[in-house]
């Protein structure tokens, strides 16, 4: 069962990986990606994950690539073109991304001790203590400096996209609407 | 058919989905000329390196492996956020979203 579902999941991420790259259109490339984390939500489930499974849905799959396609329809993106810079990209980066690909590749299947993933198998083996109970034991107690901090960090993300995003009437924003035509 | 119905897939696979994911992501980043997916091809990436995070988590039984995914998630939301302000404004003074003519850096 665990085979047949990290096989089907797992052709499901990379159909959707390659997919993204053959896209021409943007939203087409964000369904794609869409495919790509949903998937990787179900290996997280099957790798005994499950806070962060639904964390990938809602947070990944939901409130990011909402995000996404919501920029792609407000600018209008069309299909990209296709320039002497992307024949180049195309030409280099191919190889140098297999070269990377067959180094990793490497080390992974030269690695020693790389045991099996068995369904079911929690974070700990203690009875009666759930995934989120674990985690949150930890976040909450020993990461909870970290944690806090990644709520300022939130924060200031939310201010500096309004302050980017909003029409900019202050001294700077009409000279840089003006100088990009 | 017995060894279809074992529940044990091999650690190593699952980092190979990852390997394999992060590459096309780097290709991605090189060979789309759209910022957006540009973009999307950064978070797959980023999708692909959490991957491995709870792979190894799950074969050391370490809860600290999925409490770095929750922190790259959280990252990743405050990074689409900004980036995705970032290229509205670029979008606003350039008019376009091919990374060709987003130049005015290059010397």
């Amino acid at each position: 069962m665990h085979l047949i579902l990290f096989v089907v999941f797992a052709g499901f991420c990379l159909a959707g990986a390659i997919n993204l790259l053959l896209q021409s259109h943007p939203i087409n490339s964000a369904l794609s990606l869409i495919v790509v984390m949903t998937s990787l939500a179900v290996l997280y489930l099957l790798l005994g994950a499950e806070f962060l499974a639904a964390a990938q849905v809602i947070v990944y799959a939901g409130a990011i690539m909402v995000l996404f396609i919501f920029v792609v329809m407000l600018l209008n993106a069309g299909r990209e073109e296709h320039t002497l810079g992307s024949r180049t990209a195309r030409s280099v980066g191919f190889p140098a991304v297999v070269a990377i690909l067959a180094v990793i590749a490497t080390v992974i299947l030269k690695a020693q001790g790389l045991g099996v993933a068995t369904l079911g198998e929690g974070l700990t083996n203690a009875q009666g203590s759930t995934n989120i109970e674990v985690l949150s034991r930890v976040l909450f107690r020993e990461l909870l400096l970290p944690f806090e901090v990644t709520s300022i960090l939130i924060l200031i993300a939310i201010l500096g996209a309004v302050a980017l995003a909003s029409r900019g009437d202050g001294p700077h924003g009409n000279r840089e609407r003006t100088g990009g035509e | 058919m017995s060894s279809l119905l074992t529940q044990e897939v091999p650690i190593s696979w699952y980092l190979l989905l990852s390997a394999v994911l992060f590459s096309l992501g780097v290709a991605g980043f090189l060979i789309k000329r759209n910022l957006i997916t540009v973009f999307m091809s950064i978070e797959l990436m980023l999708n692909a390196v959490n991957l491995s995070f709870v792979t190894f988590a799950h074969q050391w039984h370490a809860v600290k492996g999925q409490i770095f995914v929750f922190f790259v998630m959280v990252v990743a939301a405050a990074e689409a956020a900004v980036g995705l302000a970032i290229i509205i404004a670029v979008f606003r003074a350039r008019a376009t979203l091919a990374v060709d003519r987003i130049d005015l850096m290059k010397l």
